[in-house]
C-alpha cells in the first residue's frame, strides 16, 4: 500500500479519503511557530466532484491512490455500459453512467475522451472541449417567434439539446462546447 | 521564480531592512552579537524539529543540529554577563514549508535586561513600526479573552471534546483526535489568527501554561506563562518571553519536552546541559523575542508569499 506522508502533498496528489479518491487542489501549511503543524487541504473527490476540505497533523501519512489519466477512444455503448479503447494497446475498458456524467450528451463513436482510472476503472469521462454534431431537430420556422434570447432549441444526433441561432436547420453540423454546453459556429463539411 | 520586486529592489529591501535593525539597537544600546548554527544541543520543542548533520573529526562522529533559533548561545552570553544583545540569525525547522514558511529563514532576536514581556511588547511595537515606516496603532489581548470573545469558552478550562466541535463549527475536518493543546493551536493557526493585526500590531499575551516554551510562569496565576506573540494582517510575526531563569524548572521542562516526543513518536534530543549550567550560574531577570524578518519585509513589500522576498527560497536554492 503506497503513502504519502504531509510533507509530500501538493496540487495533483491522489490519495484515498474515506474509500474514494480524491486530488489536492490546494495544500496550506498551518503552524503557530511554537506549535503542532497541520496541513489544511482542499480534495476534489474523483468519483463525486464534490470538493472537500481536510486536516491532517502535518507528518500524518493518507494511502494513495491508484489514479491515472488516459486519452481513450469511445467506441459504442450497449445501454448499460458505454465502452473505450487506449488506442496504443488495444485494451477495453467499461464506464458506467456515474462515471459518465455529462459526458453521453456529447460523444459519439471515435472521440476521443480524458478518462480517469482508479484501479483500472473509468470513474470519470470527459467529453472533448469541442464537439461538432448533426442537428437532428429543430423548429424550422425562420420567421419563429424571437423570445428566448434570439435563439431556439435544437436537438443533436446524441439528444442533447442546444440554443442555436434561428437560421441553423435540420441535417446541419454545428460546433458546441461541451463544457458551457452552447453553441459556438456552424461547420461546413 | 516569482519575485515581489525586480531583483536589485529586492536586495535594498533587505538590506535597507537590516540597516535600520541595526541603527534601531545601537541607538539603544543593545550590541550585536553572532552565535554558531551548528550546536551539540538543539531545543527539545516536540513542535520544532531540528535539522540533524554530523561532525567528523579526530573526536569521532559527533551530532550537530542546526539551530532552531539562537537562543541557547544568546542566553548563555546573557548568563556570562553580555548585557542587552541582539542577533540577526538564520534559523532552520524541518518540515516548515508553506505560503509563510520556509526551513531556512531569518530570525531578529534580542534580550533586555530587566525587561518583563509588557515592558519589551512596547520596544517591539516601536521597532516593528519603525522598519514598516508606519503608525500602527497597538492592540494587546490575553489567549484568554481571546478564545472567550471568538468561541465563547475558555481554553484553560475547556474540554478537548468542546473544541473538536469548535473546530467542526468552523469547517475544519480533521481525520484523528488531538489534545487540548494541539486543538488550540490549530484553531489559533487556522480561524484565530488570520483576524489578528488588521491595520493593527495585536499582541496576544499570557499563554496557557502548557505552552509556556521557554518563558516563565505568571507570578499571580500558574496556569499562565509570561509569553506574548505579535500579529499583523493575520501573520505571526514574533514570539517572546519573561525569561525562565530557574535551571531545575528548566531542566524539567526539557525532560517534559522528551517525554511527550517519545508518546508522539518522535525522537527525543540530547538536553542541552551548557545551558543548564549558565541558568545554574545565573541568568539575569530579562525578556527576549524572535522575530521573523523575511515575514516582516513580506508585508512590508506587501508580497502574497515568503517565497518572494527571499534571495532564493527553498524550491530553488
Amino acid at each position: 500500500m503506497a503513502t504519502y506522508s504531509t510533507n509530500e502533498f501538493r496540487g495533483g496528489l491522489k490519495l484515498l479519503l474515506d474509500g474514494d479518491p480524491c486530488v489536492i487542489i490546494e495544500n496550506e501549511f498551518v503552524k503557530p511557530g511554537k506549535g503542532q503543524a497541520f496541513n489544511r487541504v482542499k480534495l476534489r473527490n474523483l468519483k463525486t466532484g464534490r470538493v472537500l476540505e481536510k486536516t491532517f497533523k502535518s507528518g500524518e501519512s493518507v494511502e494513495a491512490a491508484d489514479v491515472v489519466e488516459r486519452d481513450l477512444q469511445y467506441l459504442y455503448t450497449d445501454g448499460e455500459y458505454w465502452y473505450f479503447m487506449d488506442p496504443e494497446t488495444f485494451e477495453q475498458y467499461q464506464a458506467d453512467a456515474n462515471a459518465m456524467g455529462e459526458a453521453v450528451k456529447w460523444i459519439k463513436d471515435q472521440d476521443v475522451c480524458n478518462v480517469t482510472l482508479w484501479n483500472g476503472q473509468p470513474i470519470a469521462v470527459e467529453a472533448p472541449n469541442f464537439v461538432v454534431l448533426e442537428i437532428t431537430d429543430t423548429d424550422p420556422g425562420l420567421k419563429g417567434d424571437t423570445s428566448g434570447g434570439g435563439g431556439k432549441p435544437a436537438t443533436l444526433e446524441t439528444g442533447a439539446v442546444v440554443r442555436v441561432p434561428l437560421f441553423v436547420q435540420i441535417g446541419e453540423k454545428i460546433k458546441v462546447d461541451t463544457r458551457s454546453g452552447e453553441y459556438v459556429s456552424r461547420v461546413k463539411d | 521564480m516569482k519575485r515581489s520586486a525586480p531583483i536589485r529592489e529586492l536586495l535594498q529591501a533587505r538590506a535597507d531592512l537590516f540597516d535600520e535593525v541595526r541603527r534601531f539597537f545601537r541607538a539603544r544600546g543593545v550590541l550585536e552579537v553572532d552565535t554558531p548554527l551548528l550546536s551539540a544541543a538543539a531545543g527539545t520543542d516536540p513542535a520544532l524539529e531540528p535539522f540533524v548533520t554530523r561532525h567528523c573529526g579526530a573526536e569521532g562522529d559527533r551530532a550537530r543540529y542546526l539551530q532552531t533559533s539562537p537562543e541557547f548561545h544568546m542566553k548563555r552570553l546573557l548568563a556570562e554577563g553580555s548585557g542587552d544583545i541582539f542577533q540577526i540569525a538564520h534559523a532552520f525547522r524541518q518540515g516548515e514549508l508553506g505560503r509563510r514558511h520556509n526551513p531556512e529563514f531569518i530570525l531578529l532576536e534580542w534580550y533586555r535586561i530587566g525587561y518583563d514581556h509588557h515592558r519589551l511588547m512596547v520596544e517591539v511595537a516601536e521597532l516593528v513600526n519603525r522598519l514598516l515606516d508606519r503608525k500602527l496603532p497597538v492592540e494587546k489581548i490575553t489567549y484568554r479573552s481571546l478564545f472567550q470573545r471568538r468561541f465563547g469558552w475558555d481554553p484553560l478550562e475547556t474540554a478537548a471534546a468542546e473544541m473538536a466541535r469548535t473546530a467542526a463549527k468552523e469547517g475544519i475536518a480533521m481525520g484523528g483526535s488531538l489534545d487540548r493543546d494541539q486543538w488550540l493551536d490549530l484553531l489559533m493557526g487556522a480561524v484565530v489568527q488570520r483576524e489578528l493585526g488588521r491595520g493593527a500590531l495585536t499582541f496576544v499575551h499570557d499563554y496557557p501554561a502548557s505552552q509556556a516554551s521557554l518563558a516563565r510562569l505568571h507570578p499571580q496565576d500558574f496556569r499562565l506563562a509570561s509569553r506574548f506573540e505579535l500579529y499583523l494582517e493575520g501573520v505571526e510575526l514574533a514570539n517572546g518571553f519573561h525569561e525562565l531563569t530557574d535551571a531545575a524548572e528548566q531542566l524539567a521542562r526539557f525532560e517534559a519536552d522528551n517525554r511527550k516526543r517519545r508518546q508522539r513518536g518522535q525522537q527525543p534530543l540530547p538536553v542541552d546541559r551548557r545551558l543548564i549550567e549558565a541558568l545554574e550560574r545565573g541568568l539575569p531577570d530579562c525578556s527576549g523575542v524572535a522575530l521573523g524578518l523575511d515575514r516582516l519585509l513580506m508585508l512590508k513589500l506587501e508580497a502574497g508569499a515568503l517565497a518572494e522576498v527571499l534571495t532564493f527560497p527553498y524550491a530553488v536554492a
